[in-house]
This record gives C-alpha cells, sequence and structure tokens, in this order.
C-alpha cells in the first residue's frame, strides 16, 4: 500500500468496503449456485407439467405409434435395460481387472504409463466419436449389425475409464497391512486380490460403475451414431419362445436384434413438428429423469455410507 | 501318488508341483488383467484407425485445400461441396457462448465452494452440481428448445425458433459443474499457510482468493477450462435438437446452424450405403474433431506444466 498515513476513519470505511464486496461476492456465488438448483426444478417440474397426462401404465406398454395420444415407451425402455445389461456385463470385469492390473500389478515402467495417460484422454474424447468407432469395427469389421450387442459394447466402452478410475480409487484407499498380512500367511499375489482387495473395494467401485451406467442410459449421439432405428414396435426375441411356425429363439438372439432406447424415442419425439409429441418427449425425459437421478442418488448415498462406516 | 510310502502328507515333489502350478496360473491371470487395461489402448488404436483409413478414402476425392477453404457445406447435393469451415464455425458459436456462461459460473461457484462456504452448504451444493452434471443431454436439448428458447423470444422476439444461442446457454448451464468441482478441488488444494499469510497482511478474504488462492491453483483451473472446452466442442444432442442441423457459415450465436457433431447425428439418421462419399464425410468430420479437442488437450498440458507450482 503507497498509502502515506490513514485516519481511523480512512482506515474503517477501507474495511467496511472490504467486507461488503466480501458479502457481494458470496451473495453472486449462492445466486450462481441457485441457478444450478433452478434449472433442476424447472426441467423435472416443466415435464411433469407437460408430461402428466401420458404418465400412466398404458405409456409403459405401449409400442411408439404414429398417433401421439397412443405411443408408448415399451421398446424403448426395454432397449435402454438389455443395453445396460450388455453394457455392465462388459465394462464391469473388464474395468476392474484393469483397474486391479495397474493398482496392484503394474511395474513403473513405460508400457504403464502409456496404459494411465491414455485412460486420462479417453475420458475427454466425446462421445459421439465412439459411436464413429463402433459404426467402423463392431457395425461392419465385426459384422455385428445395428444390434443391441454393438450399442451395448459401444457404451461400455465409453464408459470404462469411470469404472477404471473409481476402482483404482477404491483399491488405493485400502492399507498396505492388508496385503502384507495376506502374504504373510502365503498368500499369492491374486489370492490377496480376490479374497481381500476387490471385496474390500467393492463398495466404490460400485459407485464408479452406477455413475458410468447412468452416464451410459442418458447417452443419445454414440447410438444414433452406429445407425439405431428411431421407430421400433416389436420387443427383441424372448430367449425360447416361438418367433416363427417351428422356430425357438435362442439364449443370446436378443443381442442381435434391432432396438431403441429411451433417449432416441425423446430425440425423435422432440424433432416432430407435430405439438401433440412433445406431451410424449416431455412424459419420456421424466421417466428418464427418474432412472438417472435415481442411479446417482444411489452412488452419493453409497460414497456417503461408505465414508463413514470405513475403519480399518 | 507315486511314492511306495504313501502318507497323508504331500510329498515334496507333489508340493513342489502345486507350487509350479500356482505360479503358472498366476502368470495366466497377470496376463489376462494385462490384456483388460490394454483394451484401453486398443480403443485408442481403434478409434485412430477408424477415423483416419476412412477419412483417407474421403480426401481421395476432395483436396485438403478445398476442404478447408471452401465456404459451402453440401456433401449430399449434386453440387457437393465439402467446405469443413461452414461445420467448424456453428461448433465455434456455441461453444464461445457455453464458455461465456460456464467459466464465469464454474469459477465463481468453485471460489465460493472453497473459500467462503461452511460445511453444511458444501454437503448440499456439491450432490446438487453433481446432479446437474448427470442430467442426460438430450433432456437439456429439450430444455433448450421447449423453455429456453421460447424464453429467449420474449426478449428478442426476432429470434428464430432454433438458434446456436438457446443451445449454447444450455450448454454452458450442462458444464458448470465440470469446471466447479475440479476448479474447488485445485483451490482446496492451496496449503492454508499461504491464506494465513494474506490474512496476516489484512487482506479480505475476497482479495486473498483473487489475488493468492487462484494464482496458486492456476493451474488446476486451466485443466478444468480445458475439459469444458472438450466437453462443449464434442457435444451433441444439445445442439441436434436445439440449434437446427442447416449447414451455415455464420458468427451470430442468433443464427441456427450445424455444428460438426450434429452434421454427423444428421447423417446417421439416414440411410447412407457404407462407403459412400456421404459416408466417409462423418469420419472425416470426426477426424477435424477430433485434431481439435487433441490441440486443446496439449494446450492444456503446456499450461499446466508452465503454471504448475509445488508446495
Amino acid at each position: 500500500m503507497h498509502h502515506k498515513s490513514l485516519t481511523n476513519e480512512q482506515v474503517r470505511t477501507l474495511i467496511a468496503k472490504g467486507k461488503l464486496k466480501d458479502t457481494l461476492f458470496q451473495a453472486l456465488g449462492i445466486i450462481f449456485l441457485a441457478i444450478g438448483l433452478v434449472v433442476i426444478f424447472l426441467l423435472v417440474s416443466d415435464m411433469i407439467m407437460r408430461g402428466s397426462e401420458r404418465l400412466n401404465l398404458e405409456f409403459f406398454t405401449n409400442f411408439a405409434s404414429r398417433r401421439a395420444s397412443q405411443a408408448g415407451i415399451l421398446s424403448a425402455w426395454v432397449g435402454s435395460l438389455l443395453v445396460m445389461t450388455v453394457t455392465a456385463f462388459a465394462a464391469v470385469p473388464l474395468g476392474v481387472a484393469a483397474g486391479v492390473y495397474l493398482e496392484e500389478y503394474a511395474k513403473r515402467n513405460w508400457v504403464t504409463e502409456v496404459i494411465e495417460i491414455n485412460i486420462t484422454n479417453l475420458a475427454a474424447v466425446p462421445s459421439i466419436v465412439y459411436g464413429l468407432l463402433s459404426l467402423g469395427i463392431f457395425v461392419y469389421a465385426f459384422g455385428f449389425g445395428q444390434s443391441i450387442l454393438t450399442a451395448g459394447l459401444t457404451l461400455a466402452l465409453l464408459i470404462l475409464p469411470i469404472v477404471i478410475v473409481s476402482t483404482r480409487e477404491a483399491i488405493r484407499a485400502i492399507p498396505a497391512m492388508i496385503r502384507e498380512g495376506s502374504m504373510a500367511v502365503g498368500a499369492t499375489r491374486w489370492q490377496t486380490c480376490r479374497y481381500h482387495i476387490i471385496p474390500y473395494a467393492m463398495p466404490g467401485i460400485l459407485t464408479g460403475v452406477i455413475i458410468g451406467l447412468a452416464r451410459a442410459i442418458g447417452e443419445t449421439a454414440p447410438i444414433i451414431t452406429i445407425g439405431a432405428l428411431t421407430f421400433i414396435a416389436f420387443l427383441p426375441p424372448l430367449p425360447f419362445t416361438e418367433i416363427s411356425p417351428g422356430v425357438n429363439a435362442g439364449l443370446f438372439d436378443w443381442l442381435m436384434s434391432p432396438f431403441t432406447v429411451m433417449p432416441i424415442q425423446i430425440f425423435n419425439w422432440t424433432s416432430r413438428p407435430d405439438p401433440a409429441f412433445e406431451v410424449n418427449a416431455a412424459a419420456a425425459g421424466f421417466v428418464l429423469m427418474a432412472m438417472v437421478l435415481t442411479m446417482n442418488g444411489i452412488a452419493i448415498w453409497l460414497r456417503y455410507k461408505m465414508r463413514k462406516n470405513i475403519k480399518w | 501318488m507315486t511314492a511306495p510310502n504313501a502318507s497323508d502328507l504331500p510329498t515334496v515333489s507333489d508340493r513342489l508341483a502345486k507350487n509350479a502350478m500356482r505360479h503358472a496360473s498366476e502368470r495366466i491371470i497377470e496376463m489376462l488383467l494385462f490384456a483388460a487395461a490394454a483394451v484401453s489402448v486398443l480403443t485408442t488404436v481403434g478409434i485412430i484407425y477408424v477415423l483416419v483409413s476412412e477419412s483417407i478414402h474421403f480426401f481421395q476425392h476432395v483436396s485438403i485445400v478445398d476442404f478447408l477453404t471452401d465456404t459451402q457445406w453440401t456433401p449430399l447435393f449434386d453440387d457437393a461441396h465439402f467446405g469443413i469451415m461452414v461445420l467448424v464455425s456453428g461448433t465455434v458459436v456455441s461453444s464461445a457462448v457455453a464458455l461465456a456462461v460456464a467459466i464465469p459460473m464454474g469459477t465463481v461457484i468453485a471460489i465460493y465452494l472453497s473459500e467462503f462456504a461452511n460445511g453444511k452448504v458444501r454437503e448440499i451444493a456439491k450432490p446438487v452440481l453433481e446432479l446437474l452434471g448427470g442430467i442426460p443431454t438430450i433432456v437439456f436439448g429439450y430444455f433448450a428448445l421447449l423453455m429456453v428458447t421460447p424464453l429467449l423470444q420474449k426478449v428478442f422476439p426476432e429470434l428464430p425458433g432454433f438458434s446456436l444461442l438457446s443451445a449454447g446457454l444450455v450448454m454452458g448451464i450442462m458444464i458448470v459443474p465440470y469446471i466447479a468441482s475440479l476448479s474447488e478441488d485445485a483451490m482446496r488444494a492451496v496449503p492454508m499457510s499461504l491464506r494465513e499469510g494474506s490474512y496476516a497482511m489484512g487482506a479480505t478474504k475476497l482479495y486473498t482468493a483473487i489475488h493468492v488462492v487462484v494464482p496458486a491453483a492456476f493451474s488446476g483451473l486451466a485443466a478444468s477450462y480445458i475439459l469444458a472446452i472438450s466437453r462443449a466442442v464434442g457435444e451433441t444432442m444439445i445442439l441436434a435438437v436445439a440449434a437446427g442441423m442447416q449447414p451455415n457459415l455464420t458468427w451470430n450465436p442468433a443464427e441456427p446452424a450445424a455444428t460438426i457433431t450434429s452434421y454427423i447425428v444428421q447423417v446417421a439418421l439416414g440411410d447412407l450405403p457404407h462407403g459412400s462419399i456421404g459416408y466417409q464425410t462423418i469420419f472425416a468430420a470426426g477426424l477435424t474433431l477430433i485434431l481439435i479437442t487433441l490441440c486443446f488437450n496439449i494446450l492444456g498440458q503446456w499450461l499446466r506444466r508452465k503454471f504448475r507450482e509445488n508446495y
């Protein structure tokens, strides 16, 4: 400060000014936070109000239709559920195995470093690029077509970094004495992982998996990019049921079936010029929001509970 | 058991054999785990391979100079033009609008949460931000088209039904949680002694936050901004729903325009034969998108290295 000398009065006003600025800034912070809260509130309430007339049981049991009042989300929610199943079955073993490898096995060398940098960079790749990847690889090179299997694998690759990072964080929180104790009684490295590290890291891993799946269930762009259809009025074949006279579906036939998912159904309805479909979009959007918020809520609660329960 | 005087105790050779088995299965498991970790590298290799190989076919038909300088993007017309700048302009304008919202909001929230808020506020605010960040982008698209656009039209009656402005604003709200949470982490990592030094000199909280904490955490802030840019550039559904999908070379946010991402969606919605020039354009567009994000990531790495502070 270059002031030569200040009277008490001047010092007081200086302090008052500083405190005023502090208060104003705090108010700004609270306002900005409130905007976030208001957006969530507006979104949910608008969808409920607009979509309430459509939110009944028939909405869940009807197929998409050209007439807005009769259209439902049956093929969409079944599709989302099946795609999520494939995603979970692919991403959880791969992600956990990769996380365990990086934390418990990997030596500090350039190979490990390449894998680690790569995982960080993959998390920043736009999701639509995963759609292009799987259009080139899964749809055409592997010949999986525009199927549930392709969509599930695409989303699995997309959420793999989330699962790997949460697995690593959960494992890193386990103290070294657990490993030393296990190895001291003669367990191998894998036995230590299998019976100690993975079970103890499970709540953390689960949190990451749920957050990953919540992200995947709302993803639209990559699934549109692989060429998923927007109008589907049938369900994938149930295993061992008759699909055509004398022919029964195999156990895994549904994997290769065409499908649609919730976000694509919403996109389809919002992009129609007829405003009657906006009601459907609102109702379906509310259902999707409810799914995602529930999953995120469970994850937040799990983490909160974990933080309280840990005692090594 | 081949030993003549067999007892219940395993012989030494048996025990060694079991050890060898154990060793072998341990090796196999380690290899499997390594393979799982390598999948992420294969994903990157796959992305680069698919984008580059399809783009090479594309650039056999279209010269790179035309691609970069043509002012029209009409790949599916008879008179086909392939000027990527048309799509890039949409991406740049919408991202600029989004960042103009997200960077100030996210930074102020981060400073507030890390320097001013007490534990209780933080415990409520963090989950709210996380929920906001978890909302599917298609729902944000719906929000932009059916709520934000009509609201903006009340203020600016001449705003069209599709615009980069409303899509960009909603994109900004979507990105706020990423900036807020990453920046807050960076600022909370600044040691308390720096703040105490500043307070001891008579600085206010705000002065300390802006002149001490923010500069000390700058590398973390820069990283969060870079991530935000990547998000904005790669965002697809909000733009596909609310910004229209007409290619339009414009720098005016109040106009509708297609972006790189919404063009890919538009093509994928149609039924283009595998191997056609239209099919290859989406890979060329994807390659452009990846190169733009890559540039920003390299810039981010450089900023982080340049401004990293060690305490």
